[in-house]
């Protein structure tokens, strides 16, 4: 750390040396950049040139970063892909940055959908990136950053929020009463697994909070996603009824449960087929047979 | 998750046309609960005249009658309640849990019953004003 620092310091010093001294070595330097800049236009071009016979896909890509005044204001670029079978969504993505464009940013990790790193807009919806085949869409393939998030870079969006109320609904296994003996399974029966097994898919990639025109205008809202969490926890059976107690008080608020609106846009767009919207209906029905009491 | 500045077609209000059936049930919801609620004022206005006698309240009911936009209205009036009701219908079984998954095939089913509806009332409706 304090390396870095000393360093930042003695490039800074250099750098005004610089630009006392003569503005010549900057006028090369940029000389320079400018030529590189020709340089690899020429070759992406002639890259392109070179697909003319081949079968490609055009790609519309959200470009934006806010520390580069050039790049401040969002544009589209294009980049044309050779295409093979199964090429998904961020295959292409990934050859435009390997081969065109190095700055072009955006996550991704397993390449599997199970990371949930690559949730972007695809053809006006949230879809996972390696999830998508480009041979079912519709060229060309406009990709964005997820809707109702802020944008970092590119297609990049700052999840924080997302994980915020993720963690509101305390997202772990936590029962009221543990086994005598610590190694001891904590078994769970079949018809209870079966209830809560596709709440438990959720990969955490912000699809359906993206996709929730409640949640983009309500921060309080806990979402689709963190709700199902606080369904896969308070249906499991092993936790005992304390606990699920202390979980319906979080999502019986009036920004739990009750801010859905059965829009079923969220169950639109699970990458992972979780049907959203009938978990946040159950524990709205939980909630309230928890709090009417007819006598 | 709000953000700050303009994101250019990410928020362009062009992308109604790429809503689910879902979204379109939530939008007309609203849109026809809106309006019946501005036809409650229309309605109880109407219906007040009958304080100041029974002539005034059937002079009033005759002139509206008569009058071919009014008899229009009330066959997009219907159309309003009609679908308020079907898709009313549809939020309470949602809300039960029941048939989730044909959400969007009740929604479809609503709007084309909807529309039978109001296509077989406008005879009536219409009736002596043509």
């Amino acid at each position: 750390m304090s390396t870095q620092k000393q360093k930042q310091t003695e490039e800074s010093s250099e750098e005004t040396a610089i630009e006392t001294e003569t503005s010549s070595h900057q006028q090369r330097r940029l000389d320079e950049k400018a030529a590189r800049k020709a340089d690899r236009e020429a070759q992406r071009q002639a890259a392109e040139e070179s697909l003319d016979d081949e079968e490609t896909v055009k790609l519309k890509v959200f470009r934006f970063d806010p520390e580069v005044p050039e790049k401040e204001e969002p544009r589209f670029d294009t980049f044309v892909v050779p295409f093979h079978k199964g090429m998904t969504v961020l295959d292409a993505l990934i050859y435009a940055r390997d081969h065109y464009d190095s700055s072009l940013t955006f996550r991704h990790s397993c390449q599997q959908a199970i990371c949930g790193s690559d949730a972007l807009f695809v053809n006006g919806r949230q879809r996972l990136g390696c999830k998508t085949q480009l041979a079912d869409l519709d060229g060309p393939v406009r990709i964005e950053p997820l809707p109702h998030a802020e944008v970092v870079k590119d297609l990049v969006v700052d999840m924080e929020h997302f994980y915020d109320q993720m963690e509101a609904v305390e997202p772990f296994f936590d029962a009221d009463e543990l086994p005598d003996d610590e190694l001891e399974e904590q078994r769970q029966d079949r018809q209870n697994r079966e209830k809560i097994k596709m709440s438990t898919r959720c990969i955490w990639c912000g699809a359906c909070m993206s996709s929730c025109n409640i949640a983009a205008g309500d921060n309080e809202y806990l979402g689709p996603a963190a709700i199902n969490k606080a369904y896969r926890f308070a249906m499991d059976e092993r936790e005992g009824e304390d606990r699920k107690e202390e979980r319906m008080r979080i999502v019986e608020q009036e920004h739990g449960v009750w801010r859905c609106q059965t829009q079923f846009s969220c169950t639109e767009v699970c990458p992972k087929d979780i049907p959203l919207t009938e978990h946040i209906q159950e524990l709205k029905r939980e909630a309230v047979k928890n709090n009417l009491k007819f006598w | 998750m709000s953000q700050r500045y303009n994101r250019g077609a990410v928020e362009d209000f062009g992308r109604w046309r790429e809503f689910s059936a879902g979204m379109w049930a939530w939008i007309f919801h609203k849109f026809t609960g809106w309006v019946l609620v501005g036809y409650l004022f229309t309605h109880i206005a109407v219906l007040s005249t009958a304080t100041s006698g029974a002539a005034a309240y059937t002079g009033t009911i005759r002139t509206l009658e008569s009058l071919l936009i009014v008899r229009l209205l009330e066959v997009g009036l219907l159309a309003v309640a009609v679908f308020h009701i079907l898709n009313g219908v549809r939020l309470l079984f949602v809300d039960l849990g029941v048939g989730l998954t044909s959400q969007d095939r009740s929604f479809y089913a609503s709007l084309i019953l909807t529309g039978a509806i109001t296509v077989a009332s406008v005879p009536t409706f219409l009736a002596g004003a043509v």
